[in-house]
């Protein structure tokens, strides 16, 4: 009998990482803005945390540690390091309107690079045998389930065992979903992703959304990566553990047609995929499991082919996205 | 009217394009209550004029003045808040959005589509115009897709605004509607610019005319005290005939027979439905019909770019021997002679590419020709050149991207080139759209003589009254079914008119 009680909840931290970079990146587009840099993005945003992390662990004792703080030196250094990516990526493009595949490729590149030198100076300084760098403090509290979770049988295993980031995502992706649709900010927004000649002539500033967009979009998908380290990793950082998570956050937002509130259930679906391969009884053929992993990649072609042949318009992408805009353009 | 104080005031405007001066020094006064024709060639200045009135772009030099008082109109936004409401010659639509929600984006404030569509139902109802607020604007007919660019500056509450090229696209019905509801906007006080070079139109709708040449103002008119060979010199500098040439068809023998042709498109949509016609060497066969009634696909099946549902299309040589079309590639029907210049509406998307310069273009056409694996560049820059020379194509160089020109000229080049490769058959699309007249005549001289050297032209105009002027024989089509064939010479603009409407034009 195949174990559900255990299989959701670890899909579910399997997808909580996705979910955030898909979010992020469904914003993004929605200006325009093809980031292929969002890989990049959320290892940046997992080390900026570790780093702060790190550094506020090793100066405090446990008698003098404060929760609060040790919750938000990363959640702040976290934030600002996917910020500052974002940025980045629309000064080069927005600004400068260099070509997104190439400035998205390159932010990957960067942020991969950085994460993996910076995890490396850290295990240096914490002198530790083991190549990786442990933050079981911080952890801790980040990975604290709700109360009442162990009392409360398989539903509190289902629903209430995920750290506060978890939940947040959720929050976040169906706070975004209610601004994309209803609200005037929203439709703007769409605007500048699909016609930002369009939006301009009705006197929206087409780079201010596509900055904030953008910034916005890589914060949240920042928090995936620190939601990997400190709750999914238990707080320990080591060189490509994130792996190609961030790629696959891109294919869900595909796979959600933009529409981060079906990217909820999707990158649960996309994290059940992912593990899957533990699950499938393969004896000792581990090639078999090589092929239960590329499940998301083969559902979202899969997605891309049915939503190409329906032709409906809204499920399109936005149509000026990885185009720059230049208003005088002839 | 001296006494009036003008709406819109403009005095030395200029703004360049890199070495191209767009507007030079331009005075321009607009008042309430009157349409103001615009007047002037392709590259005249016209919408670049307008443009910076609607702060899509900032002029390098002079000022700008709102009901007497100096402005700075630095972006879309400031226009507005001047009540200064400009519709695109290419609409500025979202095109999965809502008309409400194209109406009401860039406004501030908490979003009530609900109220909004009340809003947009009552403007509606008081100048007579039909939109329903709810539908999607990718399902919209041309015609609506204008009247919802219309609404949307008027629930701006805009009182000055600018038509760029409002009639292009329209049918003669639904350009009459739209004189209709302009007419009644001048009544509720309202300042009203339309750009057009379409002269009867002009004498038609406004009351007065501004001529741009070359960028520069060249004058004032009173409509009434005017008319068009007065305008047409103004506009090109020196006096130019008006009259189209017909001459008699040249020793006419059938060319292209097309039997039963139906095609669908590939989502299942019926475009031509059993259409069966003779197009005749050394005639103009012209094809009339509201845009999207299958004039795009006829040609392209002929060209073998279109697949066929079911019908024939024959290619009768000299001696009758009759070549199966459908058979053959596009290279094939290319050999014999079949040539195909079809401007879409933005003009690049067939048979250009808007980063190469004009020998490249002109190459796209004869890179097979030649044994080596090089490439013969020279006579591709030769045509180039010829080209520019007879269709008095204004570029800066023969190396200009295509992209970097205006409109018109992109189309005489393309135009220009199909020409050069002698056909025997030229299937030509809208070839004159968004030319000025002094272009759309030469044009007109270069089918003439095609059709005098024997060539079959089929010629797909939007102009009726060129149709009239031009064609031999004018098909109408009406929603992918041959409505009629009748003759240039004796057929009514009404009549035509109607059998783009009604299959038959039976009322």
């Amino acid at each position: 009998m195949f174990d559900f009680v255990s299989f959701i909840p670890r899909a579910v931290v399997q997808g909580i990482p996705l979910l955030y970079g898909s979010t992020g990146e469904t914003l993004t587009e929605k200006s325009g803005n093809l980031n292929l840099g969002i890989p990049g993005i959320m290892y940046m945003g997992a080390i900026s945390g570790v780093i702060g992390s790190f550094f506020y662990e090793q100066s405090t004792t446990p008698e003098t540690v404060s929760v609060f703080l040790l919750l938000a030196i990363p959640l702040l250094c976290s934030l600002i390091g996917s910020l500052l990516m974002g940025l980045l990526y629309c000064f080069l493009t927005v600004t400068l309107r260099a070509n997104q595949n190439v400035t998205g490729l390159a932010i990957t590149t960067f942020g991969v690079g950085f994460g993996n030198f910076f995890g490396g100076s850290l295990i240096k300084l914490s002198g530790t045998q083991v190549p990786a760098i442990i933050l079981s403090t911080t952890s801790g509290y980040f990975s604290r389930p709700l109360p009442f979770a162990d009392r409360l049988g398989w539903f509190g295993k289902l629903f209430l065992s995920y750290g506060f980031l978890a939940y947040l995502a959720i929050i976040i992706a169906l706070a975004a979903s209610f601004v994309l649709n209803r609200t005037r900010t929203g439709l703007h927004l769409r605007a500048v992703g699909e016609s930002p000649n369009t939006a301009d002539a009705a006197g929206i500033n087409v780079a201010r959304y596509k900055y904030a967009a953008t910034c916005i979009g890589s914060m949240i998908a920042g928090l995936g990566g620190l939601y990997y380290v400190m709750d999914y990793a238990s707080g320990i950082w080591s060189s490509n553990a994130f792996g190609d998570r961030g790629w696959l956050a891109i294919a869900l937002v595909i796979f959600t047609i933009w529409r981060p509130n079906v990217g909820i259930l999707a990158s649960f679906l996309f994290g059940g995929l992912y593990i899957l391969h533990m699950y499938i009884p393969s004896g000792m053929n581990l090639a078999i499991k090589e092929i239960y992993k590329m499940l998301p990649y083969v559902v979202t072609l899969i997605v891309l082919i049915i939503v190409s042949m329906r032709k409906k318009r809204e499920n399109q992408p936005p149509a000026s996205l990885g185009l720059s805009y230049f208003r005088e353009d002839r | 009217m001296d006494k009036k104080i003008p709406a819109v005031s403009l005095h030395g405007i200029t703004k360049t394009f890199g070495s191209t001066v767009a507007n030079d020094k331009v005075d321009l006064d607009i008042y309430r209550g009157e349409i103001l024709a615009l007047l002037g060639e392709n590259g005249s200045g016209k919408t670049t004029l307008m443009n910076m009135l609607s702060g899509i772009y900032f002029p390098d030099a002079g000022q700008i003045a709102i009901d007497g008082k100096d402005v700075v109109i630095a972006s879309p936004k400031d226009a507005f808040d001047l009540g200064i409401g400009m519709i695109h010659q290419h609409f500025k639509l979202v095109d999965v959005l809502t008309a409400t929600e194209n109406i009401v984006l860039g406004l501030e404030g908490k979003l009530d589509l609900k109220a909004a569509a009340a809003k947009i139902r009552s403007i509606c109802d008081a100048y007579g115009f039909e939109v329903d607020p709810n539908q999607k604007i990718y399902d919209m007919s041309v015609s609506q897709k204008q009247t919802v660019e219309i609404v949307k500056v008027l629930y701006r509450g805009a009182d000055i605004l600018i038509l760029d090229e409002p009639t292009a696209v329209l049918t003669p019905q639904e350009t009459e509607k739209l004189f209709t509801v302009l007419r009644n906007m001048r009544n509720d006080g309202k300042a009203i610019v339309i750009i057009t070079h379409k002269l009867h139109e002009v004498e038609a709708i406004s009351d007065r005319v501004s001529v741009l040449r070359h960028g520069q103002h060249i004058s004032d008119l009173t409509t009434a005290r005017t008319n068009a060979q007065e305008m047409t010199n103004m506009m090109v500098g020196h006096a130019v005939t008006l009259n189209i040439d017909r001459p008699a068809p040249f020793n006419p023998k059938p060319r292209i027979v097309v039997e039963g042709l139906t095609v669908r498109s590939s989502d299942g949509i019926l475009k031509l439905d059993d259409v069966s016609f003779t197009a005749n060497s050394g005639e103009i066969l012209g094809i009339a019909g509201i845009s999207g009634s299958g004039q795009k696909e006829l040609l392209e099946a002929i060209a073998g770019l279109q697949p066929v549902e079911s019908g024939s299309i024959f290619y009768v040589e000299d001696d009758g021997h009759r070549q199966e079309l459908l058979q053959k590639d596009p290279q094939e029907i290319a050999a014999l002679g079949v040539s195909l210049s079809f401007v879409p509406e933005d003009r690049l998307g067939m048979g250009l590419v808007g980063s190469m310069d004009l020998s490249d273009n002109m190459m796209l056409r004869s890179f097979r020709r030649g044994h080596s694996v090089f490439t013969d560049r020279k006579t591709p820059h030769h045509l180039a050149e010829k080209v520019v020379k007879e269709l008095e194509v204004s570029t800066p160089s023969i190396a200009t991207p295509v992209r970097r020109l205006s409109g018109g000229n992109v189309q005489k080049v393309l135009v220009g080139r199909e020409i050069s490769s002698a056909p025997t058959v030229l299937l030509t699309a809208y070839a004159v759209r968004g030319l000025d007249i002094n272009s759309s005549y030469t044009i007109y001289d270069l089918i003439n003589r095609q059709k005098k050297s024997g060539v079959a032209v089929i010629y797909v105009g939007e102009d009726l009254d060129v149709l009239l002027e031009l064609a031999d024989r004018i098909l109408v089509l009406c929603g992918g079914k041959v409505s009629g064939i009748v003759d240039g010479k004796k057929a009514q603009k009404n009549e035509i008119g109607m059998m783009m409407t009604r299959l038959g034009g039976e009322a």
